[in-house]
């Protein structure tokens, strides 16, 4: 297979006595969708931090895309897209400003800004949105918009939290052919969801209990491993084992 | 015998008549619990605020157990039990005082209806004494819920009450419900997961404002008229890239692990398809009739 | 048998009307009891709220303290006879001041102080010894930067004492004592605002903090959290909601009146001539005030940033500017006088700075305590009239 885009071992993090993050181990391959499954508290934010080098770890090594999470945080930083439920795009700019904003926050040369603005307002059909505040489109558009600019710098790697809460099935949908797509273009997905139904579109996923990876593997090798019909059974069976809550 | 109903409501907002209900009408019987499912946005929230008195329909009626939502409000207060989307307690109260004090206000006690709230409480108790805001999101849901059923409500509204709730959380607090029903509350509960259409005896689709559908979960899925096949191929991006390549005729989607495609009858020959995807190079191909979810459905309602 | 009947019935109503009234009274206390828990638990704003009063007091206490030590004195000494040198060793004696070497004329007495340093000047006129033997009676000229007027009053003290001090010490029993009159000149700051004001200003601005903003936030905190949509879906009466959520901070704000007294009077020594019962029903009375303007905001606001921001802009500032503590109101254009009579700290200002150190009673208090009923009813009228029985 080819190259590895993350890969961890062992990593930990502590806050305290109470271990977030206990001994984890994964590799995530490039242009593959990776789903990042746990219950509430399962430490899957704190893993996801720690990879986007937000966090330092308490111990173990990790390297994405190439770079040391311990000493290249901020080479890390420029080199990985992010976006999430709770923060992605600020609802007072215009969607072209918030656009230009990201661009630069990227380092992205301010004429490439301009093509590349007019490529994702055309892409998700947002033209006759594109001077409005982006608090006024529908949220289904604004998830599409929010991941377009994420990956806007062209990064090898997108971490996605939660992206597609609320939203109706189609516009999940519609979010998940941009998924497909970048994916095709070889930049790796990260992804975190609480849909069940999108585990089954990753290539792989794994599920977090109580700090640890309790299950890695295609949706369908973990179905025939736990003798499930769907994820939703295999998640149920995993996680409620689980003893911590948040 | 009807315990909510709701005549032709509509409500807009602002300067700009932001429309958050267009004439919404339905009735929930006694001791059912009934959905209201659709997306963020769609005025579910509107809808729940109207029917627990907290806001004025610009247009239409409703009644909560006979009771006017607009002259009686007073009484309908006094009968209701509510959990606001967004609601979060009192996170610097522990466990004990939060229910402690919703007990006092509704004027009852922990005790008078403890046998209400046993069944979920057990699992609180020995937290009794943890903050709120210390506990998980599946364990904040349910105390919210036994603060809102410590007054033996006669009918619940939960309005969203396992969004961001993880999946094992959300299975129990849906088990809670049916419990609960079975103690003779009527249960109007409100989500934008799809898959928890089928916990509920009857739903409402809803999408921008307008019910789309009101009926059992059943039936709403025998009524999908068109052909739905699921498929599966040995990767999945490319097979739903190629099933839409293939004809403008049908519509694919991802659906779990498979690809839905659905169709009007007689458009599209299956067969001719799938050497289609065998020229390909599709392998471990599956391509078989499959029966219509509630997703499903609503998908069809929102292209139509 | 009818007649017992209706007896019976209308003596259960009345049973039950008493009963919904303990109700009433029993989710009050513990909606009460509520509210001081959220005060208790978050330790940080409760630091704040008490240390704050206490800080001001002693940062204000300790600036005074210090800087009347070896105090730079010029002294002009324009007789240089026995007496006046007696009396400049008798000043560089003390421990408050320190004599300057400098020699000054008259005229250029304004540009020593301009120099900074300098805190106090004091002019022997000519034939000093010759007038005080003689006439018995002798003047000195005393001149202090009142910029900084708290300081400017204790030098002119300090020095006025020491002037008292070598009078008697030179007078002889029996014959008609002699008299230095010390004439005193106030630069910069002529009426010479000092702890007198500055206490009942810290007074109004700690109340105004803790009764506005923090009751404005606090409602305001229920509605972000969703809980105010189930407290309105209750039977809880909602003005029951309102006074409940303010009880807790009458109670602080009680606390913080008495910590800031008693640390005025021991720190500062200042003196507390009036009633401390009537200080205590007027401070009650502006504390309603500005509950019921905190409440009045958090009905118009749906944010807790939204509600500090005017608690800040709309009350704090206000305060400071119109009460009359910081900036003299007589020297103020007409308009902005007229508007200070809608401030309500500004009448309490005067109220507590005329029980305080005046020592007047109520009878001379009637006007100011008239503005603040008005004005609470004003805006209390206003919430019970915007107030609504649902959302939006």
């Amino acid at each position: 297979m080819g190259d590895k885009v993350i890969t961890t071992e062992g990593l930990t993090k502590k806050f305290g006595d109470f271990t977030a993050v206990d001994n984890i181990t994964f590799d995530v391959e490039k242009g593959e969708i990776f789903g990042f499954l746990g219950a509430n508290g399962a430490g899957k934010t704190t893993a996801m931090r720690m990879l986007c080098g937000l966090s330092i770890p308490s111990g173990g090594k990790a390297t994405v895309a190439g770079y040391d999470v311990y000493r290249q945080t901020e080479k890390i930083k420029e080199n990985i897209g992010y976006m999430s439920q709770k923060f992605s795009l600020y609802e007072d700019l215009t969607v072209i400003e918030n656009i230009n904003f990201f661009g630069g926050i990227y380092k992205i040369p301010s004429n490439l800004i301009k093509k590349k603005s007019d490529e994702v307002i055309e892409k998700l059909g947002l033209q006759p949105h594109a001077k409005k505040l982006v608090g006024s489109i529908p949220l289904g558009w604004k998830q599409k918009l929010a991941f377009s600019v994420a990956i806007l710098h062209e990064p090898g790697l997108v971490f996605l939290d939660e992206p597609t809460g609320g939203v109706d099935p189609v516009a999940r949908r519609q979010f998940w052919d941009l998924i497909y797509e970048a994916a095709e273009r070889g930049i790796t997905v990260f992804i975190t969801t609480h849909y069940m139904d999108e585990a089954e579109y990753c290539d792989r996923i794994s599920i977090m209990v109580d700090g640890r990876i309790d299950a890695l593997g295609s949706p369908t090798a973990l179905k025939k491993q736990f003798s499930s019909d769907n994820m939703d059974e295999v998640f149920y069976r995993l996680a409620r084992g689980a003893k911590r809550t948040e | 015998m009807e315990s909510i109903v709701v005549n032709g409501i509509s409500k807009w907002y602002g300067k700009e008549k932001l429309v958050a209900l267009k004439n919404v009408s339905f009735t929930v019987n006694h001791g059912e619990i009934f959905g209201i499912i659709g997306p963020d946005g769609a005025g579910k929230t509107s809808l729940f605020r109207i029917l627990t008195t907290l806001l004025l329909a610009d247009e239409g009626s409703a009644t909560v157990e006979g009771k006017d939502v607009v002259k009686q409000y007073k009484q309908i207060r006094n009968e209701i039990g509510y959990m606001p989307g967004r609601f979060s307690l009192y996170q610097d109260l522990t466990v004990k005082e939060n229910l402690t004090f919703f007990a006092t206000i509704f004027n009852t006690t922990i005790k008078e209806n403890y046998h209400l709230i046993k069944d979920i409480y057990v699992q609180l108790e020995p937290f009794n004494d943890r903050r709120a805001g210390k506990l998980s999101g599946g364990m904040k849901q349910k105390l919210a819920l036994c603060c809102a059923l410590i007054h033996k409500p006669t009918v619940l509204f939960l309005d969203e009450p396992t969004t961001g709730v993880d999946p094992v959380s959300r299975k129990e607090f849906w088990e809670m419900l049916g419990k609960l029903k079975e103690q003779g509350i009527t249960i109007l509960v409100s989500t934008p997961y799809m898959d928890e259409a089928s916990k509920c005896d009857r739903i409402a689709l809803i999408q921008n404002g307008s019910i789309l559908a009101t009926d059992t979960p059943n039936a709403i899925r025998q009524s999908f008229d068109l052909m739905l096949y699921k498929a599966k191929s040995h990767n999945t991006a490319l097979l739903l890239k190629d099933i839409r390549h293939y004809s403008k005729n049908l519509y694919a989607y991802a659906f779990g692990e498979h690809v839905h495609i659905t169709f009007k009858a007689g458009e599209i020959d299956i067969e001719e398809l799938k050497m289609n995807l065998i020229e390909r190079k599709h392998h471990d191909i599956i391509l078989e009739p499959d029966d219509a979810t509630i997703e499903d459905c609503f998908i069809q309602m929102l292209r139509a | 048998m009818t007649i017992w009947m209706r007896c019976f019935t209308g003596l259960q109503e009345v049973q039950k009307e008493q009963s919904d009234k303990l109700q009433d009274m029993k989710q009050f206390l513990a909606f009460i009891k509520k509210e001081f828990v959220h005060v208790i638990r978050d330790r940080r704003t409760l630091l704040i709220l008490f240390g704050m009063p206490i800080m001001q007091i002693l940062i204000f206490g300790f600036a005074l303290s210090n800087e009347i030590k070896n105090s730079k004195i010029i002294i002009v000494d324009k007789a240089d006879d026995v007496a006046s040198r007696e009396l400049i060793s008798k000043i560089d004696a003390s421990k408050y001041f320190e004599v300057s070497n400098e020699r000054i004329s008259e005229s250029e007495i304004e540009p020593a102080f301009q120099k900074g340093k300098l805190k106090i000047v004091m002019v022997i006129p000519a034939q000093f010894n010759l007038d005080l033997h003689h006439s018995g009676v002798s003047q000195i000229q005393l001149i202090a930067d009142a910029s900084d007027p708290n300081t400017a009053n204790l030098l002119v003290n300090y020095v006025s004492a020491i002037v008292k001090d070598y009078q008697s010490e030179i007078s002889v029993p029996g014959i008609i004592p002699y008299r230095i009159l010390p004439e005193t000149r106030m630069l910069y700051n002529p009426q010479l605002k000092s702890a007198h004001n500055f206490v009942p200003g810290v007074m109004a601005l700690v109340l105004m903090l803790v009764c506005v903003m923090m009751t404005a936030i606090t409602i305001v905190r229920e509605k972000e959290t969703g809980t105010m949509e189930v407290l309105l879906v209750s039977p809880l009466r909602p003005w029951l909601v309102m006074v409940a959520k303010a009880v807790p901070y009458l109670v602080l704000s009680w606390v913080n009146v008495t910590t800031i007294l008693i640390l005025s009077v021991t720190v500062l020594n200042l003196p507390f001539n009036g009633s401390l019962l009537l200080l205590f029903a007027e401070s009650t009375l502006f504390i309603i005030t500005c509950l019921t303007l905190g409440i009045f905001i958090s009905i118009m606001t749906n944010s807790q940033q939204v509600a500090m921001l005017i608690s800040l802009m709309g009350m704090l500032l206000p305060t400071l500017l119109f009460s009359g503590f910081m900036f003299p109101l007589e020297n103020m254009p007409e308009v902005l006088q007229w508007i200070s009579n809608i401030i309500p700290a500004r009448w309490y200002y005067v109220i507590v700075k005329d029980i305080m150190i005046k020592g007047l009673g109520f009878a001379s208090l009637y006007k100011e305590t008239l503005a603040l009923v008005v004005i609470t009813l004003f805006f209390f009228i206003i919430s019970i009239k915007t107030f609504k029985q649902r959302l939006a």
